[in-house]
């Protein structure tokens, strides 16, 4: 056994968390209430390889592997959720389809584009009444002519409305008991995207309806072998797992760490408040359970590298950091006293940003579901 | 178009910002046995050597530092930024190496290099002379331009500003000479992914003072010519009022207090 990052790794981390502490934390609180996508971070992201870390670099991206991935993305997720989940997102759910399923003349149309971060990526997997239950999309292509005629809608789209986003991969019904995936480029007529959805954090992230009536793209556009899109997509969302549990790793350390220097400054009683053992026994407990979250998830980064089944412990990583966030960025909230309900310590929108780890990319029942049945119950 | 040429960029190692600084009672001298990193003051100088070389792809940048081994994780990160190799002096004979053994030392390392143009930081993070440069120019006798805040090359010659409190000397010197730039003179990069996956395959040369044909007796504790004989806190400021701002009151009182004193 290894505890020890190997020194690529170790300086993967120290350079995203020095790009992130200074070139993120300084825009994170405006972003956010302004309601404004982070182009400028995206763009510096992109030219230092940061949008195609696991990539191979003969479609355009870094060539990492699923470690450094976590890494970057927890470190991100330390100083702005936001940023994180559009690379999380670009990443696991824009890209990685493309790359697992693509043919090659569909990797070279796509990948160089996206993995070095000139265009974003997007998946459309949910829908108004397809949400846990994914395999009920409505949404429909038919085969018509040579291409595929899309009718139906979308919602809570990361990275599909932005000015740089290039292209959606939805799940569609190709005929009444199959599922496939095709690639909706964006601007194909009949493809509509609604304003951004007013959300309760990750306010700098883009999040959008999308509807489909007639659009129409080439047949070539489906991914894989027709009706393949349901194991496509739950395979998809496993390798997705691990980066959004390592954002609950990330959002739980700096939500810790804002939390530990508050209590050291703040005094109350005559002492600082760290002192008070009620205090230090919960930014114990924080340190703790972070690092019991931070080996989940690296393990299940491991495995995938490793080439091993990581499935099981994808959806034990994001079950776990999905609640330890919670209960992290809530002590540490607490120990903030009122100002932490004020928007002028960060430690407000990290409270705001943390509840969707614990729905997008499975609710935390569905994990428990997955888990379950990896358990063979 | 340029001529190629070979830069040298002096690094130090210094205690990472996060780390605890503490100086050992016993030796006098700083623990650096805390996590270390580059010196932010000398990643200006190896962005200046790395926009040399992105103007001209023959440029060969080459990092020279004096430290301990295990400063080679450190250095890594400007392998990582684009230098192309490292040569460090690590030797337990340059421990302790006051300002005119670690000259000696790397005047050598200098030297075996013989490069167009070397390039300092301001100041290390640590000790903060901002006298290294100087010393070092003055063993290889080679022209100096401090506190540049730009630099370019042109027939042979540096063309450099230096930043003065009523704006801007432009001084000029042939080369080879020694720079030593200011931090306002650009924004250093950071190292790519594919540049730290690279890093690893590029040469870090480890030579030790006899490699460089420096006598034991001119490096370390033996060659150092100064000696730290006491350390004390500073002096705490006894009779200094604090005043806190309450909605711009601050101001008033600060000018109150002056003019009471005849100050203004
Ligand atoms: C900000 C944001 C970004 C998103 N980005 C994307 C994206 O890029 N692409 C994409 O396709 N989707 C995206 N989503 C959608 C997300 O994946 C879904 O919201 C999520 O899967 C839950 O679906 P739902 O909202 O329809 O909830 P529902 O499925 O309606 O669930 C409601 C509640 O019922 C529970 N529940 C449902 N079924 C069961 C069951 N069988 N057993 C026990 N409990 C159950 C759920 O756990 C939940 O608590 C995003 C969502 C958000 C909020
Ligand atoms: C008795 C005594 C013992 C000492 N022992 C040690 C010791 O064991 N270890 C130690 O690190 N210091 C030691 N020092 C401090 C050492 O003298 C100074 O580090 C040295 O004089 C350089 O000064 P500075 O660090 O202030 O660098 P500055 O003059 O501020 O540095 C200017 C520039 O020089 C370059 N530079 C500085 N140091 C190095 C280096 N080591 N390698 C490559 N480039 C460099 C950088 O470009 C830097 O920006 C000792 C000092 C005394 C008086």
């Amino acid at each position: 056994m290894n505890y020890d990052l190997s020194e690529e790794h170790a300086l993967l981390r120290r350079t995203v968390r020095e790009f992130a502490e200074q070139r993120i934390a300084p825009v994170a609180e405006e972003l956010d209430r302004e309601h404004r996508f982070p182009y400028e971070i995206v763009a510096e992201l992109a030219e230092l390889g940061l949008m195609g870390i696991p990539i191979p670099e003969e479609y355009g991206g870094s060539g990492g592997d699923t470690l450094g991935y976590a890494l970057s993305i927890e470190e991100l997720t330390r100083i702005d959720s936001s940023v994180a989940i559009t690379v999380a997102a670009h990443t696991s759910l824009g890209t990685m389809p493309i790359l697992l399923y693509g043919s090659e003349e569909q990797k070279r149309k796509w990948l160089p584009d996206l993995a070095s971060g000139r265009k974003l990526g997007a998946f459309g997997l949910t829908e108004p009444d397809a949400g846990s239950d994914a395999g009920a999309a409505q949404t429909r292509a038919d085969l018509r002519d040579g291409h595929w005629v899309v009718n139906g809608s979308k919602i809570f789209i990361t990275n599909a409305g932005t000015d740089i986003s290039g292209c959606v991969t939805i799940a569609a019904r190709t005929s009444a008991d199959e599922v496939s995936n095709v690639i909706v480029p964006n601007g194909t007529p009949g493809y509509d995207i609604s304003a951004p959805l007013e959300k309760m954090g990750w306010n700098a992230s883009d999040t959008r309806e999308l509807s489909f009536v007639d659009c129409t793209v080439p047949e070539g556009n489906l991914l894989g072998p027709r009706g393949q899109g349901f194991r496509q997509f739950l395979e998809i969302l496993d390798g997705g797992r691990i980066s959004v549990a390592a954002m609950g790793v990330g959002l739980a350390q700096g939500a810790y760490e804002q939390a530990l220097g508050y209590a050291r400054e703040r005094e109350q009683f005559g002492r600082p408040i760290a002192k008070l053992q009620a205090v230090s026994f919960k930014l114990a407990d924080m340190a703790t359970e972070i690092e019991a979250g931070r080996q989940l998830v690296y393990k299940a980064a491991w495995l995938k590298d490793q080439g091993r089944p990581f499935g099981q412990e994808a959806a034990m990583a994001k079950l776990y950091t999905g609640i330890l966030s919670n209960r992290v960025v809530n002590e540490a909230l607490q120990i903030h006293g009122g100002y932490g309900y004020m928007e002028e310590y960060p430690i407000a929108r990290f409270y705001r940003d943390q509840k969707v780890l614990e729905i997008g990319e499975g609710t935390n029942e569905v994990q428990r579901m997955v888990i379950a049945r990896h358990l063979g119950l | 178009m340029l001529a190629p040429v070979k830069v040298a960029v002096c690094m130090k190692e210094v205690p990472a910002a996060a780390a605890p600084k503490r100086i050992d009672p016993g030796t006098k001298r700083l623990d650096r046995s805390v996590e270390g990193a580059l010196n932010d003051f000398d990643t200006h100088a190896l962005e200046e050597a790395l926009r040399l070389k992105d103007s001209a792809a023959e440029t060969e940048v080459v990092v020279v530092s004096m430290a301990p081994e295990r400063a080679s994780e450190s250095l890594r990160k400007a392998l990582a930024m684009g230098a192309d190799r490292v040569v460090l002096v690590s030797d337990e004979a340059a421990a302790g190496s006051d300002l005119v053994a670690t000259t000696a030392v790397l005047a050598a390392a200098l030297e075996r290099e013989s490069p167009d143009l070397t390039l300092f930081g301001q100041q290390a993070g640590d000790a903060d002379g901002a006298v290294l440069w100087a010393a070092i120019a003055d063993r290889l006798r080679l022209p100096m331009i401090s506190q540049a805040a730009s630099l370019e090359l042109q027939d042979g010659k540096v063309r450099s500003k230096r930043q003065t409190e009523f704006g801007y000397d432009v001084l000029e010197a042939p080369l080879p000479c020694v720079v030593a730039v200011s931090d306002a003179i650009n924004d250093p990069r950071y190292p790519s992914l594919k540049g730290i996956m690279g890093a690893k395959k590029k040469p870090q040369d480890v030579v030790s003072l006899a490699d460089l044909g420096v006598e034991p007796g001119r490096a370390g504790e033996a060659g150092s010519r100064t000696a730290v004989l006491a350390l004390a806190e500073p002096p705490s400021r006894g009779d200094s009022r604090r005043i806190e701002d309450d909605g711009g009151s601050a101001a008033t009182e600060i000018l109150s207090y002056l003019t009471e004193r005849k100050l203004l």
